[in-house]
């Protein structure tokens, strides 16, 4: 029954819509950035002559080195402190909870935690920061690694409950220890869910805006997203610059969906499905 | 193994991450709620208001008129993402070439961040969407439509853009899921085309659509980053959702427990509505998946 003809009319279709509405609005970021001001009385044609200067002066403006490590650090530390430490405590939770009722309470209050959006606690949340000194890029990665537990531990503990028991068991009749156990042998397994819990960590650290914008006053602190905002008025008048500064912010994440496309959309369609 | 005893290493990791996430996520909130019944500006003293803040909430323009944009927006939204959504999603589904490519393109979206894809749009609207409104002669177009009483529809528009990658996604995997046997069997019963989906396809999407409408409607009721890059909540107050309200007035409006008691507020509609959606939709799925 299942024929081999391919279906042109769709594929058509679907490429029409894909030049209108995808491609052309990220050509024109990229066009853009590279006219002179007085070359944009036709935007989408290509430039006169081609225009590097928008770059350099928008990493100067914006400060884009110091930016680009800020968002760097906060997504790296985020990223080695979320696995490890978000993977253990649903372990724990996972292993536990048939034994203690302690467990099941701290998984249901996880659970819960996600119905609260993040406007509500926005407010006090600025004042406990600053309490803690945490208004800076240290504090901000520790708040991502807290602020996911309440997803990651949801989508880790349905991984666990899939693991096989009796490997666990094999290692710790030979003494292994706990930690051990878990680092040699559950971590490696939980592989796919793993580089699932990166990617959606990676995603939100990178592209939140809300949480530096209300956290990082100091402007040696700030990120990528924020540095735009901060700038946009300085922008508005030079359309040139503006999108210059904004093909620096998305370069970097084009770049890695480039080269890890199948395999970000495989794990985003795998957690939340399971999500 | 068969030990009742549980290691205490599982308790010293729980207890930390849970004493964190207490001490930051649970304290922030608790301290809202418990500001939302004070007059505190933000900055020096503050006494008991007891309800004061609630009733005054019901009765000011500004957060009724955010209460119905966010609604309005989060409605409309909703159903535009996941009609559209399931439209191209099932397109993908198609024996089409360049399956891989396309379904590349078409997920991009999904990485950019709001803000960006707020400013990149902020552009189109003032400069480029007003020229093709002339070219056509459609009035409506041709002035930007983010300055002027319309500008809903262009967060709208840009919010659509930005949600169809990840609910396309979603969609694709549930269609993946149906096997060909079904449809098959549907085939020599006589269903195709509209009749097929309507009878097979989409019921066999339950969980999909459970999955995409929950978060849709959570997200959009708490808009913001599209709107901060965009329209700022203008003009006037026509685009200012209710976190936008909270963020400038709890911040600069010397607000805090006026807003805080505005964000619980919040959060009771956020809660009720995704457990009532959760409830009334997983019913949905037990019906289909019997």
């Amino acid at each position: 029954m299942i024929s081999e003809k391919k279906n042109w009319p769709i594929t058509i279709l679907l490429i029409i819509c894909m030049i209108i509405f995808i491609l052309i609005p990220l050509y024109m970021v990229v066009i853009i950035a590279i006219k002179d001001p007085s070359d944009m009385i036709h935007v989408l044609s290509f430039p006169k002559e081609l225009r590097l200067q928008n770059f350099v002066d928008a990493w100067v403006k914006t400060d884009y080195p110091v930016k680009f490590i800020n968002t760097a650090i906060i997504t790296i530390i985020t990223l080695i402190f979320t696995l490890p430490l978000n993977s253990f405590t649903a372990y724990a939770i996972v292993r536990s909870q048939d034994k203690s009722k302690f467990f099941k309470f701290i998984y249901y209050y996880f659970l819960s935690a996600m119905f609260i959006p993040f406007s509500v606690i926005m407010l006090p949340l600025v004042i406990q920061a600053s309490n803690f000194n945490l208004d800076n890029i240290w504090g901000i990665s520790f708040l991502y690694i807290i602020f996911g537990l309440p997803m990651n531990c949801f989508l880790y503990s349905g991984a666990i409950k899939n693991l096989p028991l009796s490997l666990e068991e094999a290692a710790m009749i030979d003494g292994a220890s706990i930690l051990k156990t878990f680092w040699s042998i559950v971590f490696p397994l939980l592989k796919p869910m793993s580089a699932t819990v990166a990617i959606l960590s990676f995603m939100w650290t990178w592209n939140d805006f809300t949480m530096p914008l209300v956290l990082l006053t100091e402007e040696s602190q700030q990120t990528l997203q924020l540095a735009q905002y901060v700038f946009k008025s300085q922008f508005s008048v030079d359309y040139n610059l503006a999108f210059a500064s904004y093909t620096m912010v998305l370069l970097p994440i084009l770049i890695v969906y480039i080269f890890a496309q199948k395999y970000i959309i495989a794990s985003v369609s795998a957690g939340s499905v399971k999500g | 193994m068969g030990t009742k005893k549980v290691s205490p290493i599982f308790y010293i990791i729980v207890i930390i991450m849970a004493i964190c996430f207490f001490i930051f996520h649970t304290i922030p909130f608790m301290q809202g709620i418990f500001y939302s019944f004070t007059n505190w500006k933000g900055y020096g003293s503050w006494d008991f208001v007891g309800l004061n803040n609630y009733l005054q909430l019901f009765k000011d323009p500004d957060i009724l008129g955010a209460y119905s944009f966010t609604f309005i927006f989060a409605i409309i939204t909703t159903i535009l993402v996941n009609v559209l959504s399931l439209v191209i999603a099932c397109a993908l589904n198609a024996k089409i070439h360049f399956n891989g490519f396309l379904k590349a393109v078409y997920f991009l979206p999904y990485m950019l961040g709001n803000l960006m894809i707020g400013f990149i749009f902020n552009y189109i609207f003032a400069n480029i969407v007003p020229q093709i409104g002339k070219n056509l002669g459609i009035e409506a177009l041709s002035v930007n439509i983010l300055g002027t009483e319309n500008a809903m529809w262009g967060i709208i528009f840009v919010t659509v853009w930005a949600s169809c990658a990840f609910n396309t996604l979603i969609y694709t995997a549930g269609l993946k899921s149906i096997s060909s046997d079904i449809y098959e069997a549907a085939a020599i019963d006589g269903a195709i085309g509209i009749k097929r989906f309507s009878n097979i396809t989409f019921p066999l999407l339950a969980t999909s659509f459970t999955i995409n409408v929950v978060l849709s409607v959570k997200g959009f009721l708490m808009v913001y980053d599209q709107i901060m890059a965009m329209t700022n909540g203008g003009p006037g107050m026509e685009t200012t959702s209710i976190a936008v309200l909270i963020y400038k007035r709890g911040f600069t409006g010397g607000q805090f427990a006026y807003q805080s008691a505005n964000a619980v507020i919040l959060f009771v509609i956020v809660a009720t509505i995704s457990i009532l959606q959760l409830r009334f939709l997983e019913k949905r799925e037990a019906k289909y998946n019997d």
